[in-house]
């Protein structure tokens, strides 16, 4: 491909998108997903439905490497044929398909071999588009003077604490774009809308969630960490933005409460639930009504007087 | 081998090693392998371990032991440990290796290794026929794609699981996953 091509393609691409919605999400966390288009929409990202995406591939890893090289590779074969690049909401499927992206760019060898499979279903990866995570395309491509812009709520009373989870951070050789040991883009998000972010201790440590099924006593007591940790220094939410990390605390903290003999009551809120607030939007049009953890107590000093749906 | 002997990898451990049960040649097999090529970097510093956070609460799981019982040629030990699949893949022993070695991806190869022998959890085979079924590692309840209307959310893409098991029938996915049941490594 030529550079002004290459250059055209680019622009084309703009701030258009195709959403990898990945499998959690559609399973069971559509309050992730209501949010993210809802606030994406105001700040003008336009998206466009992946036609026929599988699995990442990501939970397969386990079983066979080259079966989740070639599940990646047949998603960014799909949306190769769109033109589009990738966004995702999930970090696992991000980190999937950023990682086999570059292995299969770097590695032609490689890339022949699952070509070779891709084949039988008439697909093709060659290496032309990209994956972001939605953390990443609102820092990098919306930037932070647009949505303090969009900002007409601030949530200056709010004191909350963040967790990135491993997949948005590790490992850095393919991840790479914010430090893992001391991340700051969502921190940075989440003061764009007016609130404080806490710090506390082990702000990069596992949620635990890939343990579940395998041993829930290792499971729970990471996430308990986590809530203890949070506790300490009086965050009123926890802001994540994986699927995987939400399910683990607001699903399991009640169990966790009851577990270990621990009183928490503290809401999560997926990042886009937190800057919809921040928009003006109602907890009702941000699905705030599917959260297992109640997150009255902070809407309702910043909802009243607001326009109900 | 007997199901007791590797009932559990502590127990495992406190059984004397046999001269016969020493594979030489596996470290050399984990080299030529993607994603274990730099086991022999591994100096046992115990960095993995340390920082793993599922090392703090599994009385079992510690990255250090499987990799060095790998290099010592433990491979049957290694493969039937149960304690294989409590890793979370949070990648901060990969990141924190001082030698480099990747060692979330060298416990990812001893899985794929274990998978082959048809040691695999069960929740990895739900996940895998529900992927040849759907085209999703979940079935997602007509319930909820029903739902999505009514959330003001766009109908779910149609998945494709006949184009997906074409690109997979060449790497013997289906045999790993379908495996009968009555083999080990059920969780703990």
């Amino acid at each position: 491909m030529s550079a002004s091509k290459n250059q055209q393609v680019r622009e084309q691409m703009g701030s258009k998108y195709l959403i990898f919605l990945g499998c959690a999400i559609p399973y069971r966390v559509s309050s992730f997903e209501i949010s993210s288009r809802k606030v994406l929409a105001k700040l003008g990202v336009e998206l466009v439905e992946m036609p026929e995406f599988n699995c990442c591939g990501l939970p397969l890893d386990p079983v066979s490497h080259e079966s989740m090289l070639i599940l990646a590779a047949r998603n960014l074969a799909l949306a190769e044929q769109q033109g589009l690049n990738i966004l995702t909401l999930c970090p696992g499927c991000a980190g999937t398909l950023k990682k086999v992206n570059q292995i299969l760019k770097e590695d032609k060898t490689l890339k022949e071999q699952i070509n070779s499979h891709l084949k039988e279903a008439d697909l093709e990866f060659k290496g032309t588009i990209d994956t972001k995570h939605l953390l990443q395309l609102l820092t990098e491509d919306v930037g932070l003077e647009k949505i303090k812009a969009s900002v007409t709520r601030p949530l200056t009373e709010l004191k909350v604490a963040e967790h990135n989870g491993c997949h948005i951070l590790r490992p850095k050789q393919y991840i790479g774009f914010d430090d893992p040991e001391d991340p700051q883009m969502l921190k940075a998000l989440i003061e764009a809308t007016g609130a404080t972010c806490l710090d506390y201790i082990d702000e990069t440590e596992c949620c635990g969630a890939p343990s579940v099924g395998i041993s829930d006593k290792v499971a729970l007591q990471l996430a308990r960490d986590k809530l203890n940790h949070i506790k300490m220094v009086d965050a009123q939410a926890l802001i994540t933005i994986c699927p995987f990390c939400h399910i683990m605390y607001d699903t399991n903290e009640l169990r966790i409460e009851k577990t270990f003999n621990e009183v928490y009551g503290i809401p999560i809120l997926h990042y886009p639930q937190l800057l919809g607030l921040a928009m003006g939007m109602t907890p009702e049009e941000l699905a705030f009504g599917e959260l297992r953890v109640s997150a009255q107590k902070i809407t309702e000093q910043f909802t009243q007087g607001a326009n109900k749906p | 081998m007997a199901e007791a002997e590797i009932a559990s990898e502590s127990k495992g451990k406190e059984q004397p090693i046999k001269a016969s049960e020493i594979d030489p040649k596996f470290k050399y097999e984990l080299q030529k392998i993607h994603g274990s090529e730099k086991i022999l970097k591994c100096f046992q510093c115990g960095t993995c371990t340390s920082d793993c956070p599922v090392a703090r609460y599994s009385d079992s799981y510690r990255p250090r032991t499987l990799i060095h019982m790998a290099q010592l040629g433990l491979k049957d030990r290694v493969l039937n440990s149960d304690t294989l699949w409590l890793c979370a893949a949070c990648f901060t022993c990969t990141d924190r290796c001082p030698q480099d070695v990747e060692v979330a991806s060298v416990i990812r190869v001893f899985r794929n290794l274990a998978t082959e022998k048809g040691c695999i959890p069960q929740v990895f085979k739900d996940q895998g026929q529900s992927l040849i079924e759907t085209g999703y590692a979940y079935k997602i309840p007509e319930l909820r794609i029903k739902k999505r209307e009514s959330q003001g959310l766009p109908p779910l893409p149609k998945g494709n699981p006949d184009s997906v098991c074409k690109t997979l029938k060449g790497v013997k996915f289906f045999e790993r996953i379908q495996k009968p049941a009555g083999e080990r490594a059920n969780g703990q």
